[in-house]
């Protein structure tokens, strides 16, 4: 187990340091110089060059990649253009509000998606089943932003049940957030869910047709407990998979939906980054988003491993 | 051979899409960049039968127009993910277990790492949105997957007689790959390339939508719900129809990808 972990770790490493040197070569390749940009046209150039120092934009590439990977690692992000704050607070608060909203969409998926997969396995070829996946196949059609926008039409323009958009911030409380990102989260939450579910059911029923379940209901188990207790766990790797991808099409998606509800979160800020040419801002974040999703990845091979001691011996 | 009911529904609710683009290209009810002020916010009715749009444009016109841009971007995507990424995949199979395979998928890996709209944030970032940007970034997303999809397949027929047969024969690596390995591989590339039409009309309304995608006034389905969505209390048809036409798009396109998995893969035909 240790050996496994130690492959991860290693390839772990290789991908982040693969991934910030494609974005640091994609960001660097940038025509137009921020410097120019903030200053306007008739800068004096000794104040061109004293920004450019204060920003650290100067020396060879490989060493700005250098001191923008060390900074990063001891959390210094770089100090936006725009904004003229560090950026790894401005990250941070952003943070706040999408990864509370990513994690709570992921949530919510699995809740839905996991029972109606299990049911539809269960009951595969009859009404149920039938309806659970007609629904996912719609589910995987509808654009989530779009899918939020008739929330926020039904629930908010009509029924004035909840705010349209905005975020109280987590100072006034739990509660007041939790509902601000409900309608966010189920308009992310819905169409992963669908795929979700499919993935569930197809996996259920490849392991639903194994000789050891037949076994199991042989030794007199139910239909529910072989379910349960075999079938499940079983069919759990597919699942964990798609989960660990479903992470990142989370990310990706809370960024576009945090427009839908004017959600103040890291979207707002990459968007805002690119029309500002606020390049370490966009750097910073990408390097963020990518890096999170490598992690994720590297901990769903560590879950496999834990579910299934088959795939612990190196390949 | 009975055609699967799921091909029948997916094949006419694309072909009506594409009808709609194609009938474009010389007829729309309005002159899409036609401005009219006087009849901006009309609803659905019998002139404009999907409304208009704050500045009187027809909604119905935008549509037809839109889905030109929709099917162009996520086609074109869907070209350079094969154009790429089947050679990939044919040439790491080939090279089963040596280095180049491990290159070709560790690369993979790690462009998977990047989801599309990343990839768009990196490249707009740089060059500025885009239609051509869009369909660069969805393409660029495509590439690990065909080329996946294409190592898996090939791995199974590389170990299979009448390849041994043709390898002993003299043929080399990659003539056995596109004589033999390619055409019996068609039919998966085929599922896989519908499921990531869909999945390029989806990320292009997205990217459309967030302002990285065709710039206006070309229209696009993203774009047009981007503009809805202030207007979302008093002009609802705006955001309904344009995401409409995205859902029945995507429905038709995975509806055919189902209906074409079950009648070139006999393998699965039983299972239903």
């Amino acid at each position: 187990m240790l050996r496994f972990i130690l492959s991860r770790l290693a390839s772990l490493g290789l991908s982040l340091i693969v991934a910030s040197l494609v974005i640091f070569t994609v960001t660097e390749v940038i025509p137009g110089d921020p410097v120019s940009y903030m200053m306007g046209l008739n800068a004096p150039p000794e104040v061109e060059a004293a920004l450019r120092t204060l920003l650290h934009l100067n020396g060879s590439a490989p060493t700005r990649y250098l001191a923008w990977v060390v900074g990063m690692l001891h959390g210094d992000f770089g100090t936006s253009y725009t904004y003229r704050v560090p950026v790894a607070g401005l990250i941070a608060a952003r943070l706040q509000v999408s990864l509370p909203l990513t994690i709570y969409a992921l949530i919510l998926s699995t809740l839905i998606a996991l029972p109606a997969g299990m049911i539809a396995a269960a009951r595969r070829g009859r009404p149920t089943d039938a309806a659970v996946m007609g629904a996912t196949q719609l589910g995987i059609a509808v654009p989530n932003f779009w899918f939020a926008m008739l929330l926020v039409l039904l629930f908010a323009v009509r029924l004035h049940w909840v705010q349209a958009g905005g975020f109280p911030g987590w100072d006034k409380g739990l509660w007041v957030n939790l509902k601000a990102l409900t309608l966010p989260a189920i308009a992310l939450a819905l169409p992963q869910a669908s795929i979700l579910a499919r993935v569930m059911r197809s996996a259920l029923i490849e392991t639903l047709g194994q000789d050891y379940i037949r076994t199991a209901r042989a030794k007199g188990l139910s239909r529910a407990q072989t379910l349960r207790r075999h079938a499940f766990r079983n069919a759990l790797i597919p699942v964990l998979t798609i989960l660990g991808l479903q992470f990142s099409f989370l990310l990706a998606g809370a960024i576009i939906i945090e427009n839908v509800f004017y959600l103040p979160g890291l979207g707002r800020l990459i968007f805002q980054g690119i029309t500002q040419r606020d390049l370490i801002v966009v750097q910073s974040v990408v390097m963020l988003l990518v890096a999170a999703v490598i992690v994720v990845n590297f901990a769903v091979d560590l879950a496999y491993a834990l579910i299934d001691p088959r795939l612990r011996r190196p390949a | 051979m009975r055609v699967p009911l799921t091909l029948i529904i997916g094949a006419t609710l694309t072909g009506a899409v594409l009808l709609m683009a194609l009938i474009s290209l010389i007829w729309t009810p309005f002159p899409v960049e036609a401005l009219d002020i006087a009849q901006k916010l009309q609803p659905p009715g019998p002139v404009h039968w999907l409304g208009t749009d704050h500045f009187g444009r027809d909604v119905a016109s935008m549509l037809m127009v839109g889905a030109r841009t929709s099917i162009a971007v996520a086609l074109i995507a869907v070209g350079i993910g094969i154009a790429l990424g089947v050679p990939l995949g044919l040439w790491a199979a080939a090279n089963r277990g040596r280095w180049i395979d491990e290159v070709i998928m560790r690369g993979n890996d790690l462009v998977f790492a990047f989801p599309s709209l990343v990839i768009a944030i990196l490249i707009t970032a740089v060059f500025g949105p885009s239609a051509v940007n869009a369909i660069i970034a969805i393409g660029i997303f495509n590439v690990p997957v065909f080329a996946r999809v294409t190592r898996g397949a090939a791995l199974s027929l590389w170990t299979l007689d009448y390849i041994r047969a043709a390898q002993v024969a003299g043929k080399r690596r990659a003539r056995i790959s596109v004589e033999h390995i390619l055409p019996n591989i068609t039919n998966l590339l085929i599922v896989q390339g519908t499921i990531q039409f869909s999945l390029g009309i989806l990320a292009e309304a997205g990217l459309a939508y967030v302002g990285l995608g065709a710039q206006p006034p070309t229209p696009s389905w993203g774009r047009m719900l981007a503009d809805a969505q202030t207007m979302i209390s008093f002009a609802p048809h705006l955001a309904i129809f344009p995401g409409l036409a995205i859902v029945l798009t995507v429905l038709g396109l995975n509806l055919i990808g189902d209906g074409l998995r079950d009648l070139l893969d006999p393998r699965l035909r039983r299972g239903k």
